[in-house]
């Protein structure tokens, strides 16, 4: 049989299409694993994401060198630098009276102010003003003092480049005052019988208001501190102090004074070893509050340094330990200082630089090597090499993200710093950590706060601890009620009532949280707390009286008592239930005030001191309790329901009774699904948010009262993530917290998956 | 006592108990339920008004209060009189005499302007004289909460335009008038003047677009200046007429008696809806009952959510979850027929499966984490950077909306249809499969004609009950979009009709919002009760409507096997 042409195309049409069905069918496989896989990979992202999001928090410290330059200008002394806020420009002030605007990348002047210009002679100290670092307050060799603030003003160029153009302004007027020449400062020491000296150093503090002075001053064999409180209009020129004093320093010639923020304590650090405390909120009656000698006799202070805020004084010596104290009150409500915590360093300090928005601090050792230290966090951040030869001054910029050094040689050397995330160690996560402020070691949450110089409180303890006592008071009303009813929905409930339950129960699931947790807050908890003892009675007398009327109905005759089998139990004790709590609610009042005198919570507080705030655990636990007794119902019920039948039917043939087939085979054979099922409700427990956010108070508290709140994990990242700036320590921290749930609820689910399918294989093996 | 250690040895008693355990799981769900649902939607019944005279704080006088009695509650006498000032509580001893319990009610008396406050707490002992004049009227207001009083007059440009008589009709007739015009309003401001102020922005951007990729020519720049103006002058057209309306819709005015005597004038375009309730008949308020509550669902809110409608919170919730649907049903099928009919089921496999079974159990709010941070800031981010760069500073996808809302919900509800679809194709009987192979079908083909149309029917049951769970969800979305008060939908006429970046409400964070945030919780209580039920109703039905689509669908293959 001869083929026709025609058959040839069919042949070949049939085969393009067999190839296109291939195609199609190979091209379906492609897209589904692609699709499969991308689902998946999106599932270990979510993992993978958060875990990128945390790592940076514990990635420690770096610094890269960024240039190196010789020091331009004259060729007198550098005696201060200071960096602008984003670490372009920086400002250098010279013995000589030049100040010189230069460029940090390159160390070109880009601007010149001499000091003569507005009648300083040469300029003898430097220091920024405490409370606006932005602020150089300049001592010249006659004693005169005159404030200037570096001001950076940011504009754009033709080619959209940002341009910073830096000027010069004078805060409290361009006049400088002679620091120790006015009437009144006169007839201070003639009063005192002395005479001003030489000026030794001095520390100032000022805001647009005041101007607090404290110079130390050369007198006779030893010098004195002459505290003086100046009251500024923003732009006048400073006159006569209001108020001043004079503080006699024993012996030593040179100690250190370091001036707190808001001028409220001055401490005078000597080299030997003791510090004074003054109290000098009354500046015309400075009182010393302790004394203390704060390393042993034979050593020396090296250095001393007050941290951001002032509360603390770091302290090194010459055993290269750095040392963190604070003015605490006593026992005795006598102030004291206390040593916080302590650092290593590698051999004698000698300069300490705090940093001006953080509680970290820098310090070099005398090989001119570099340690990063964060004191809230207990932390180590970086040992670095030895940064270069011989520095002599060292500065950090604003946001500390610049390093620049200046060595004998006049030589410069900038180094960019990454330090993102100092605030956070395992120690400041989870353990106890000695807050400014505190008397002892706590565990705090507490993440912002209004004012600049805040030390941030990032201890998850309180939260993770709050977030179990939810999930335990939660589970501890969801499990009975959730394992019981599931015993009695699987193994004795009628089918004709098992049908409508276990609907009932799955819809009970999928109630939104938000309206469990509105009604929690809004209506539960008002009626917990006007009837607290009838909500504890119903805890008594529901179960005594099911039990009461199981009694009662077995002694009615067996023709009534046939009439409703084991199956319809539940059903019928739903009218008894409302009764019973009618009568709790009744009784109740009555009881209490033969009881508790009318008023149980003001009993409690009197007789225990158990304090009762409206939104609290008993509240969360119902609540949560209720949103978890389904998940553990359905999955305990399953389980219940799919022992073989055939293993009841032997206990029952062998003469055991059906409670007793219960408690010996079905129970036995099915707790390891009971067990998954408490695992996975206690896992929804632990996430849950709204209700917990709803109905508490969402107070960080470590107390296991059933009468207080809590702040949960969950119910904390839905309150602070919203207003976290992004990548900050905080935005990280937060992602910690999520991770930590994460983490948990993904072991537990995983443990009760685990436990289930082995139940599943023997079950199948039965 | 033999008799009672026997039976308590049968077990019997342990029988009861869990039987305790399920009947009051029972009573607590249909309770709780039923105490929503007669809460919220006892909110639009017209209830009577009443009138009554209550002490003054002086003791010696009486005044008049007028409101509705929404609350009642029974207080212990004693306690109750410990609370009270010396002189009072001799006064009310001899009111309670030897009462147990003291009765209190809730009035709410309105007139927020007036009072300072809506609710106030009476002691029915004090009461007397409560009335319920035919006359007393309940104003809905746009702000201050309701009023209550006694119709006077009612005024046009301050002159009395209505009898003694004809005042309530000439009242309805002049209310409707507003009506239409706030319609009319409503049309303008949201219609032609939002679409202009939408264009103007666009034209902004393009202007700023144009000068970043450096071909703002003076060209161009002319070309973008016109049309700028051309807007401009059509926008001043509309805001002449809008000006217009609302000199129109503030041409009446009622005075109103409130129950002290004082007179109060209420301009028209204030008022929302005016009642009689003591002269209706029950049809009558089954009338306004079932129009109060349409206008609850279609309404936008008022007075900080408290009041209105929940409206843009009911569409945000739809939208969102549609398309959270068009996102999670082809990836979630996907996945369960790649795991089911493509992978080669090992251990691997098996591990896949637990985690996304676990998945399930992840806490939401910490995929509200990881789509702020993934979907918001690192996606979302990049976007902007990449195509709205004329945006600068301000973020366009950058920022939690309605797009990366539905994502993270997409991802938090996959494990749901994945694990329903996966029962669905086990439940697809092997011989089926094999015949289709057999007649020398692809698998690709054996998939798409064979297996898929069977599992129809549980991609659905997964889908509803993703739907479900993503329409109760707050925790996640507030993270990722949900915001308070939403200037705009989400979806309008102006080009492209869907505006993905949008931030919208949500029933569920309404509630959270309303019953937590707002300044007047006693006001806005029914409200949210009534928003709860909406919410409970919606996830009710769909989780229904998912158990009998399941149970069908199992009576079906159940006739296969066999």
């Amino acid at each position: 049989m001869a083929e026709t042409p025609g058959d040839v195309n069919a042949i070949s049409k049939v085969t393009f299409r067999h190839r296109c069905r291939m195609l199609i069918d190979k091209l379906t496989a492609l897209a589904i694993r692609a699709g499969g896989a991308g689902v998946i990979a999106a599932i270990i992202l979510i993992f993978v994401f958060l875990f990128i999001v945390v790592l940076p928090m514990f990635g420690g410290a770096s610094i890269s060198l960024r240039s190196e330059y010789p020091l331009q200008g004259p060729t007198e002394a550098l005696i201060y630098t200071a960096l602008e806020e984003s670490g372009e420009l920086g400002i250098n002030v010279f013995a000589n009276g030049e100040v010189l605007f230069f460029d940090l990348a390159t160390g070109l002047t880009v601007a010149t102010w001499v000091a003569e210009d507005a009648g300083l002679n040469g300029i003898k100290y430097v220091q920024a003003l405490k409370g606006n670092q932005n602020k150089l307050a300049l001592v010249d060799h006659d004693n005169k003092l005159l404030v200037l603030a570096p001001l950076y003003r940011v504009s754009f160029d033709n080619e959209n480049q940002r341009v910073l153009t830096p000027s010069i302004e004078f805060p409290y007027g361009d006049e400088p005052v002679a620091i120790l020449e006015s009437d009144y400062l006169n007839n201070l020491a003639s009063e005192n019988e002395l005479e001003y000296g030489e000026i030794l150093g001095l520390s100032i503090v000022g805001d647009d208001e005041t101007l607090t002075l404290a110079v130390q001053f050369n007198f006779e064999e030893s010098s004195r501190v002459l505290l003086a409180y100046y009251e500024a209009e923003e732009g006048d020129v400073l006159e006569d102090p209001v108020e001043a004093a004079i503080i006699s320093i024993e012996q030593e010639n040179a100690p250190i004074i370091l001036m707190d923020e808001s001028a409220l304590w001055l401490y005078i650090v000597s080299e030997n070893g003791v510090v004074r405390v003054w109290s000098i909120s009354d500046k015309e009656n400075p009182e010393l509050v302790t004394s203390k000698r704060v390393i042993p006799a034979n050593q020396k202070i090296t250095v001393a340094q007050l941290l951001l805020g002032g509360s603390s004084i770091m302290i090194a010596d010459d055993r290269a330990i750095v040392t963190q104290w604070m003015i605490l009150r006593d026992e005795n409500n006598q102030y004291n200082l206390s040593n916080v915590r302590a650092f290593n360093s590698y051999s004698t300090v000698t300069h300490l630089l705090p940093e001006p928005r953080r509680k970290s601090l820098l310090t070099l050792d005398e090989n001119n090597r570099a340690l990063f230290l964060h004191t809230t966090a207990g932390r180590e951040l970086l040992r670095s090499q030895s940064l270069g030869d011989d520095i002599e001054s060292i500065s950090l910029s604003l946001r500390a993200n610049m390093l620049y050094l200046v060595d004998r040689a006049n030589q410069v050397k900038v180094y960019a710093v990454h330090n993102e995330h100092p605030e956070v160690s395992w120690q400041a996560l989870w353990g106890r950590v000695w807050y400014e402020g505190y008397s002892g070691p706590e565990f705090i949450w507490q993440s912002s706060s209004a004012n600049n110089d805040f030390e941030p409180k990032f201890s998850l303890t309180p939260l993770a601890f709050g977030t179990l006592k939810a999930a335990f008071y939660a589970m501890l009303i969801a499990t009975p009620l959730a394992i019981m009813g599931a015993i009695y929905t699987a193994y004795f409930m009628a089918p004709a009532m098992r049908s409508l339950v276990k609907p009932g129960i799955e819809i009970m699931e999928a109630l939104p949280t938000v309206i469990l947790g509105f009604l929690a807050g809004l209506w539960l908890a008002p009626i917990v707390e006007q009837s607290l003892f009838a909500i504890l009675l119903l805890l008594l007398v529901v179960p005594l009286g099911f039990l009461l009327f199981a009694w009662l109905w077995q002694l009615t005759p067996v023709a009534i008592r046939n009439r409703i089998s084991e199956g319809w139990y539940g059903l019928a004790l739903v009218p008894v239930l409302i009764f019973l709590v009618w009568l709790t609610f009744t009784i109740a009042p009555v009881m209490e005030t033969l009881l508790f005198a009318g008023d149980l919570q003001s009993w409690m507080l009197q007789e225990f001191g158990i304090n009762y705030d409206q939104r609290n655990s008993l509240v969360v636990g119902i609540a949560m309790g209720l949103a978890v007794i389904p998940t553990i119902f359905s999955i305990a019920e399953d389980a219940i329901f799919s022992v073989p039948r055939h293993l009841t039917n032997g206990s029952l043939a062998l003469g055991a009774t059906s409670w007793q087939t219960l408690t010996r085979v079905v129970l036995l054979t099915a707790s390891p699904g009971i067990f998954s099922a408490v695992m996975i409700g206690m896992g929804r427990a632990v996430g849950e948010t709204m209700i917990v956010l709803m109905a508490t108070g969402n107070t960080p508290i470590m107390d296991f009262s059933v009468f207080e709140g809590m702040r949960t994990l969950s119910a904390n990242i839905a309150v602070e993530l919203p207003e976290s700036e992004v990548d900050s320590t905080h935005y990280r921290i937060l992602f910690l917290a999520a991770l930590v749930l994460f983490g948990v609820t993904f072991i537990f689910n995983t443990v009760a998956e685990i436990i289930r399918q082995r139940l599943r294989n023997r079950y199948g093996s039965l | 006592m033999n008799k009672f250690f026997t039976w308590w040895k049968s077990g019997a008693p342990y029988i009861w108990l869990n039987a305790g355990a399920v009947s009051i799981s029972l009573v607590v769900v249909v309770g709780l339920i039923l105490m929503i649902a007669a809460k919220g939607m006892g909110h639009f019944w017209l209830s009577d008004i009443v009138a009554l005279d209550y002490r003054t704080s002086a003791l010696e006088d009486s005044t008049k209060l007028v409101g509705e009695i929404t609350g009642t509650e029974f207080v212990d006498a004693e306690q109750y009189l410990d609370s009270l000032s010396p002189e009072i509580k001799a006064k009310a001893m001899e009111k309670i005499g030897d009462a147990r319990t003291v009765e209190r009610w809730l009035l709410k008396t309105g007139n927020r302007e007036i009072l300072g406050r809506d609710f106030r707490w009476l002691d029915s002992f004090w009461v007397t004289n409560m009335q319920k004049p035919k006359d007393l009227l309940m104003i809905e207001r746009v702000e201050w909460g309701n009023l209550y009083g006694t119709l006077q007059s009612v005024q046009q440009a301050g002159a009395q335009v209505s009898s003694q008589a004809s005042r309530w009709e000439e009242f309805q007739t002049r209310l409707q008038r507003v009506d239409d015009l706030r319609d009319d309003i409503r049309k303008l401001e949201k219609g032609e003047m939002s679409a202009i102020s939408f264009k103007l922005e666009k034209l902004r951007l393009k202007g700023k677009r144009l000068a970043l990729e450096n071909k703002n020519t003076p060209e161009a720049l002319k070309q973008l200046g016109q049309q700028e103006q051309a807007l401009y002058a059509e926008y001043a057209v509309y805001r002449k007429e809008l000006a217009d309306l609302y000199q129109q819709i503030a041409r009446d005015s009622v005075v109103i008696e409130v129950m002290d005597g004082q007179r109060v004038t209420l301009s028209m375009d204030k008022i929302v809806a005016a009642y009689l309730p003591n002269q209706m008949s029950v049809l009558e308020k089954l009338y306004h009952y079932i129009l109060r509550f349409i206008d609850f669902i279609v309404a936008d809110p008022r007075e900080a959510n408290t009041e209105g409608g929940i409206f843009p919170a009911l569409f945000g919730t739809v939208l969102m979850v549609l398309l959270m649907s068009v996102i999670v049903t082809p990836f979630g099928v996907i996945s369960a027929i790649y795991l089911r009919e493509y992978a080669s089921q090992g251990v691997m496999t098996r591990l896949v499966r637990i985690a996304v079974n676990n998945l399930a159990g992840v806490p939401s709010i910490v995929y509200g984490v990881f789509g702020l941070g993934f979907f918001v800031y690192f996606l979302g981010g990049s976007l902007d950077a990449l195509f709205y760069p004329e945006a600068a500073p301000a973020p366009v996808f950058g920022t939690p909306g309605i797009l990366w809302a539905s994502l993270t919900l997409a991802l938090l509800t996959v494990p749901v249809v994945i694990v329903s679809t996966e029962e669905g194709l086990s439940r697809v009987p092997r011989s089926l499969r094999e015949g289709s192979l057999a007649l020398g079908a692809t698998k690709a083909e054996t998939l798409w004609k064979v297996v898929l149309p069977m599992v129809g029917p549980s991609i659905m049951t997964g889908l509803i009950l993703a739907v479900a769970r993503a329409a109760g969800e707050v925790a996640p979305l507030m993270l990722v979009g949900v915001v308070k008060l939403a200037p705009e939908l989400p979806m309008d006429g102006n080009f492209p009709f869907m505006h993905l970046d949008r931030k919208f409400m949500h029933l569920g964070f309404h509630i959270y919002d309303v019953g937590f945030q707002s300044p007047n919780v006693e006001a806005a209580r029914p409200l949210v009760y009534a928003t709860s039920f909406l919410l409970v109703l919606v996830i009710i039905i769909l989780n229904l409507s998912a158990i009998v689509l399941r149970n069908r669908l199992r009576e079906k293959f159940k006739g296969m096997e066999h």
